[in-house]
């Protein structure tokens, strides 16, 4: 059984190069909330720089974190955003009669996915080394373990994002932007898990985007070697993929058994 | 034996959709309440009621799009829920009320689904079907920017990119005025004739049903109340018009012996 052909994915992302770069708006969206990010949280930093107890490194940890989030929260919302850019336009029925399995709809979001953080990544690492002699290139190796790591986590809050609206429909699109902030405070994203209250500490270990931050920090400071750190995370991301991808499916039959399906894409 | 065999299958058409028993219920509420019918290749079938009758939920169950509760569907032989890709790429699907998306131009919208339906020689085909409902000259016009009539036949071109052998149209002339209704009327006629194409079809729009249609299934809350030719369900209904009998249907003015489910 073939569950992804390359020419019916290549359709669905045809689609989506048309939509986005069809709408001025959508391509703002896309680039300007994490260039707004970079450029607000990189100057704060600067001046927490300037007091005296400030720690040299602290504006590398940040802009590098704001980067990195930029991924995770981008490669969620390229399969839940794109998902609802289907109902907005009233098309998704059409997709759903169309000889499409849902392997190949969602392969085509993380293709679209991908290419928008390429392209936001790029044009934030320039503006960070531009305005803030951030180098990410410094993470050198490193750097590629740990942005598959948050794609793939990215990739799963996305598909649990769309399996809600499945379940809950329409008011639960606000879920689509909410997801990546919810999780935020617990991924040790702007700081270490050390900060966390004990209790809360097992839970954030528990998120596989604490281990990409933390090893994020730890290359950017000179303590080398962060294998740990990217074996826990991948582990976690295989687990939770898997489980995910298995939730996904239900809710979608699940949608289709309660009719719940069909009044969304009509 | 093997003559007898031949000569059977000679004489009656390939059956293309089988339903059985179909029953699907919303929690309480009765959606469809056991429906049984076959359609035949080539045949061209209507499906009428009221708001509410099933028909849509009859639709969307052939699409894969909504699970029955109980009964057996049956499309080329093969069960649509399990076998969707299989069915779905020989079928297609046309409404109204479903549009393409707005900010792509024509062109670039059925480019995209013949990509999706795996449609060989792509340009010539969405060309030929442009120019078969004479809308080629709308080919690099936004989609967005159609008059409902356009939209229609652009939809219409989008529902046979794949020479679909079975096709599912809902209410496709809806909206259109008379004169545009009249052309994708005779357009469709011409089409299904060529290429001796399955249709089932919906439409408040009795004069469409009576033109095209072969075959007729009324449902009312559910059920089949009525089902054969346009000519034998006025002859049953003792009406002159189909919207005659649609209206007595609707407002429960038919008599109980043809509330019964059996066939006519």
């Amino acid at each position: 059984m073939i569950l992804v052909r390359p020419g019916r994915v290549l359709g669905l992302c045809h689609r989506y190069f048309y939509i986005y770069t069809r709408s001025g708006f959508r391509v703002l969206d896309v680039i300007f909330w994490p260039v707004m990010d970079l450029i607000v949280w990189g100057f704060v930093a600067k001046y927490f720089m300037r007091l005296d107890s400030a720690n040299p490194t602290a504006i590398t940890f940040l802009i590098g974190a704001i980067i990195f989030f930029n991924i995770l929260n981008r490669a969620q919302q390229s399969i839940s955003v794109s998902f609802l850019e289907d109902l907005w336009s009233r098309n998704l029925l059409n997709a759903f009669v169309a000889p499409i399995t849902v392997a190949e709809f969602v392969a085509s979001t993380f293709v679209v996915g991908l290419t928008q953080i390429f392209a936001v990544s790029l044009i934030m690492s320039g503006l960070a080394f531009a305005l803030y002699a951030f180098n990410i290139l410094t993470i050198s190796f490193a750097l590629i373990p740990l942005f598959l790591n948050l794609l793939f986590m990215g990739w799963s809050l996305g598909m649990f994002t769309t399996s809600l609206i499945f379940r809950f429909g329409h008011q639960a699109e606000a879920l689509a932007w909410a997801v990546p902030f919810l999780i935020q405070p617990i991924s040790a994203v702007f700081y270490p898990v050390s900060v966390l209250p004990e209790w809360l500490q097992p839970v954030a270990y528990m998120v596989p985007a604490t281990y990409v931050f933390e090893g994020m920090r730890a290359v950017l400071s000179g303590h080398g070697d962060i294998t740990n750190y990217l074996v826990t995370a991948s582990g976690l991301n295989v687990f939770y993929f898997i489980a995910v991808s298995i939730f996904f499916g239900a809710m979608l039959n699940s949608a289709r058994e309660r009719g719940a399906l069909a009044k969304l894409v009509v | 034996m093997a003559a007898d065999i031949k000569s059977k299958t000679e004489l009656e058409p390939e059956t293309i959709v089988a339903v059985a028993k179909l029953h699907k219920s919303f929690g309480k509420a009765v959606a469809i309440d056991e429906i049984s019918f076959e359609i035949k290749r080539g045949e061209v079938v209507g499906l009428l009621g009221a708001n509410g009758a099933g028909k849509s939920t009859t639709i969307q169950i052939l699409l894969g799009l909504i699970a029955q509760t109980s009964g057996q569907v049956s499309i080329f032989g093969m069960d649509p829920w399990k076998e969707r890709v299989a069915v779905l790429a020989r079928c297609n699907f046309s409404s109204a009320y479903v549009a393409l998306p707005y900010n792509l131009k024509v062109v670039e919208n059925l480019d995209v689904f013949a990509q999706l339906y795996g449609v060989s020689n792509r340009k010539k085909k969405i060309s030929d079907l442009l120019e078969l409902f004479e809308v080629g000259h709308l080919a690099q016009k936004m989609t967005g920017g159609l008059s409902s009539g356009e939209s229609t036949r652009v939809n219409l071109c989008k529902a046979l990119l794949n020479d679909p052998e079975f096709l599912l149209l809902d209410e496709p002339t809806a909206s259109l005025d008379p004169d545009i209704a009249d052309k994708v009327r005779k357009l469709l006629a011409q089409v299904q004739a060529e290429r001796h194409m399955t249709v089932l079809y919906t439409s408040h729009n009795m004069r469409d049903v009576q033109e095209l249609c072969q075959r007729v299934l009324f449902l009312h809350q559910g059920k089949i109340i009525a089902e054969g030719s346009s000519e034998a369900i006025l002859a049953q209904f003792g009406q002159e018009t189909l919207e005659e009998v649609f209206i007595a249907i609707a407002r429960n003015q038919v008599t109980t012996s043809f509330v019964s489910g059996e066939r006519l």
